[in-house]
């Protein structure tokens, strides 16, 4: 790999652990077809991560199945290959995903989520040698200094609900800075700026340092990527880098395709026949209160956009709307500026992208809002009551229920779409915008039968 | 608007009072008015105190100080007519106050230190090497009333009356305490909008440095509150206990306060509504139709003297704590139920990001005529946001002083003198004082790093 132009660095035989940190890409000769195999194996690991994640799973569903595919794919007939193909195919998805901001950020929390699962696996004196590799600037809290917080540290440990054992008395301090996960979660004990963070919460500590590292690299990697490799490598490895990763990142909705236009006469009966529940839900609203707060803004506008609402019929549709609350003024003056910004005619101009599922499951909706995803931010009563309003019969309810219970959000999606339009849907949904397209293929149909 | 100017507009009003119409000009009318807004940023607006805080010891001669740091601040002013100027910069305390009085905005807004100097962004844009990002502002919060429209009873939207307001009064507390003890803060100023809640700026030298995703992780810290009106469940606590900083806060401030003050001002128990409201968050079925029951029943009967809001919550505790429920998971109800009530609602966009505005300290609200001032978290319960200054309040006294002998600063003669005195000496100073040292420090630790390399 000696494209990256990087030092060799030796690789240490006696290391505790099997764990690499990626800090430089290794001088090893790669065959072309083993760059793209390992790669492809990798990739597997990663969107599978990604989907559990999309799904809802609780964290340790998702670290038993990231170790699983993780065994099952990154295996080397020669075990003492098995570093070195870890390595290889983690730095040509470096190559892959450095490419744009979207990829980047995909590429980064995947990575993240692996090594921390990875990570977790490792023992105690492994996950020692790696946080003195990283230099983190973690003291040890002496045991009088432990007996005097003891009480607070057990209840941190009680409001998380894995309460302490008497084994459990290593504690490290860390300014709070260094430990962002743990402080949005409440997660630590916080005295004048030091969280109190135990010794199983270091695999956080290691991980945030893993996560900046990766995500400098990345930058770099994707300067070297635009000024030298694309063009150096555009007979060999250019067109493998591209092909690897539109082949796993699903369809691209920010350009209306097949349904080219609608137009805003239309637009009721299609959110009728045709738009998911989220965006009923929003699109409903909207009539009802003649409002929208920003995140249902966003959620609903990129969506009419990506279903083909041009830029003039958008802001025609919102001000129709939202004038009869805040009047015509008000709108062209605090809102029309942000449905211009959807379409990258304001600000920085950047063509905003559709939500996925993904995205709308894990946004987190607040007071007054509506966007998220309704199979998992409703209450089931609301979900119920919603799911009856667009005639799902009782049986598929139960269905839907079920899957939501499990959290399988884009799944009771699915169950919706299929009791809706009475055909099966074997892609599953996980996009809005996909779920528009598939169903307008459906109502195409029933309106002009094929004649065969 | 010219120093003559203004002495012959206060010269003016005094004469007028001799004439029939005088005394209502005298009074000046309670709308806000531009013309009031010019004598306002004229004579009152404290233009170098703030030029003093958002310099943070730069301004000064020690060598370490960085000359370009106020230049690199965003300012922003939103003029008559909502027109909005954005990326607004000044290198020197009078070209701020310069700009201010020339440009009279109805709201300034600060943003962000950044990279280069704001104004002449698209010049290093073109460069390459300099790229235009933020890379230094407070730590803010964001808490408005209108959050908080599912808990209160007496007012909506933007209004706020003395029942509600202590709402803010709790956040303050709440979220005071836990800059100070937990993240280790020293200098916070918390503001009133000007309307309907309260701005909190946190202005030490390392909450101007976090990162967005850390600036998110304490904002998220101070969540509590999740959901909306499409789910039931507002606040669930899920542990066997709750977090040091939450039982804090739950025993010090939200406990009495819920009891001895919102229960009966928001009469939270009073209609058949208002409790099954409270109701829906115990998820069992017999406790919640015994006490409907209970209540329903006796509707009529009491006539004694104590509050049916206090006791109906005294038999909703008494059942829920009792010690007949094997669920202990019911115990926690109570909690959940204050802290539905009482805990703050943070704005949280605000926080997460360096680059959102904030309305600037002393600012007039365009509806209201009332000075943002700053609020003192010691004692937040005796601030009354009704009793704010307003723009024509001021400039009565403006002008009722101008008949004494001139002394001392113009402000110091108006109900805005207590609100200036209180932001320097409670707040500027002991932060430049700390700004300084941290200058000196850096500077020493940067020579000793140099004497070091150069004994190599």
């Amino acid at each position: 790999m000696e494209i990256y132009g990087y030092q060799r660095k030796p690789l240490h035989s006696d290391a505790v652990s099997t764990l690499p940190l990626y800090r430089s890409a290794p001088l090893l000769e790669v065959r072309l077809e083993d760059f793209e195999r390992f790669a492809i194996d990798r990739l597997r690991v990663l969107k599978g991560i990604s989907d559990g994640l999309s799904r809802g799973k609780k964290p340790e569903e998702i670290e038993n199945l990231a170790i699983d595919l993780w065994k099952a794919n990154m295996r080397h007939p020669d075990a003492s290959e098995v570093v070195n193909k870890d390595i290889i195919a983690h730095f040509v998805l470096r190559l892959v995903y450095c490419r744009t901001e979207d990829l980047r950020k995909w590429f980064l929390s995947m990575e993240t989520a692996l090594f921390r699962y990875r990570l977790r696996h490792e023992s105690a004196e492994a996950q020692r040698a790696l946080m003195a590799e990283f230099d983190l600037p973690y003291k040890a809290v002496s045991t009088s200094e432990f007996e005097s917080m003891k009480d607070k540290l057990g209840q941190v440990a009680r409001s998380i609900g894995q309460p302490l054992t008497p084994a459990d008395t290593k504690f490290y301090t860390v300014p709070f800075e260094e430990v962002p996960e743990l402080v949005a979660g409440r997660r630590v004990f916080l005295h004048k700026g030091h969280a109190y963070v135990a010794m199983n919460q270091v695999v956080s500590l290691v991980a945030t340092q893993f996560r900046s590292h990766l995500s400098k690299a990345l930058i770099l990697t994707n300067r070297k990527w635009t000024s030298s490799i694309r063009e150096q490598e555009k007979d060999r490895l250019t067109p493998i880098v591209e092909a690897l990763c539109t082949s796993y990142l699903g369809p691209d909705y920010s350009e209306p395709r097949e349904f080219a236009e609608i137009s805003i006469r239309d637009i009721d009966q299609i959110a009728m026949s045709s738009f998911p529940l989220c965006m009923r839900h929003l699109f409903e609203k909207l009539r009802e209160d003649h409002h929208l707060k920003h995140g249902g803004r966003m959620q609903l506008g990129l969506f009419l956009k990506g279903v083909g609402l041009k830029l003039d019929d958008a802001l025609a549709f919102w001000k129709a709307e939202f004038s009869q609350k805040v009047g015509a003024e008000r709108f062209d003056k605090e809102y029309a500026y942000s449905i211009r910004h959807n379409y990258g005619r304001e600000g920085k101009r950047t063509d905003y992208t559709p939500f996925s599922c993904q995205k709308i499951i894990s946004s987190a909706p607040g007071v007054g809002d509506h966007h998220g995803c309704p199979y998992r931010h409703f209450s089931e009563e609301n979900l119920r009551a919603a799911l009856g309003k667009m005639r799902v019969n009782s049986r598929a309810i139960e269905d839907v229920m079920d899957k939501v219970r499990n959290r399988h959000y884009q799944l009771a999606c699915t169950l919706t779409f299929e009791a809706v339009h009475g055909t099966s849907c074997d892609a599953g949904i996980n996009h809005p915008n996909q779920y528009f397209s598939e169903s307008q293929k459906v109502v195409q149909l029933k309106v002009d039968p094929v004649v065969v | 608007m010219t120093r003559e100017e203004i002495g012959n507009g206060s010269e003016d009003m005094v004469i007028d009072e001799c004439e029939p119409e005088g005394r209502e000009r005298n009074a000046v009318p309670d709308e806000f008015n531009p013309n009031y807004l010019k004598v306002y940023y004229g004579k009152l607006f404290p233009h170098a105190d703030i030029f003093k805080w958002m310099s943070y010891g730069n301004d000064g001669k020690h060598p370490a100080c960085d000359q370009s740091y106020f230049g690199r601040r965003e300012f922003s002013y939103t003029l008559d007519n909502d027109i909005y100027l954005r990326f607004q910069s000044f290198n020197s305390a009078s070209e701020l106050e310069n700009s201010i009085k020339e440009k009279c905005p109805f709201k300034i807004d600060i943003g962000p230190v950044y990279s280069v100097d704001p104004a002449k962004r698209h010049a290093y844009a073109q460069t390459g090497d300099n790229v235009f990002t933020p890379v230094e502002r407070e730590l803010v919060f964001d808490i408005d009333i209108t959050d908080y429209d599912d808990v209160r009873y007496c007012c909506s939207g933007a209004d706020v009356c003395l029942d509600c307001w202590p709402l803010m009064t709790v956040a303050i507390k709440v979220i005071d305490t836990s800059l100070r003890d937990d993240f280790g803060f020293n200098h916070i100023l918390w503001v009133f909008s000007g309307r309907r809640g309260v701005h909190c700026w946190v202005c030490d030298g390392k909450a101007r440095r976090l990162t967005n995703e850390q600036r998110a992780s304490i904002a998220e810290y101070f969540r509590v509150y999740k959901g909306n009106e499409n789910n039931l469940k507002k606040v669930s606590f899920t542990g066997l206990a709750l977090h040091p900083f939450l039982a804090r806060s739950y025993t010090e401030v939200l406990k009495e306060f819920f009891e001895s003050k919102l229960l009966s001002s928001q009469k939270l128990f009073s209609t058949e509504e208002r409790y099954e409201k409270i109701l829906e968050m115990i998820p069992d079925e017999s406790i919640t139709s015994e006490l409907r029951g209970k209540w329903q029943e006796n509707k009529r009967s009491s006539i004694s003297k104590e509050d049916t809001n206090v006791v109906r919550w005294q038999q909703l505790k008494h059942i829920l704590q009792s010690g007949r429920l094997k669920a202990q998971g019911l115990r926690k109800c109570v909690e959940e139920i204050v802290f539905s009530f009482t805990y703050p609602r943070l704005d949280m966009e605000v926080s997460k990001h360096m680059n959102h505005l904030l309305k600037a300290p002393f600012c007039v609200h365009p509806k209201t005529g009332r000075v943002c001032v700053p609020i003192d978290p010691n004692c937040c319960e005796e601030f009354d946001p009704t009793a704010v200054p307003t723009l024509s309040k001021l400039l009565e006294e403006m002008n009722m002083g101008a008949l004494r002998a001139d002394v001392g600063n113009e402000w110091d003669r108006t109900s805005l003198g207590k609100s200036v005195r209180f932001f320097r000496s409670s707040f500027l100073q002991p932060l430049l004082k700390s700004c300084k040292e941290e200058i000196e420090n850096s500077y020493n630790a940067k020579l000793q790093h140099s004497k070091n390399s150069m004994s190599w």
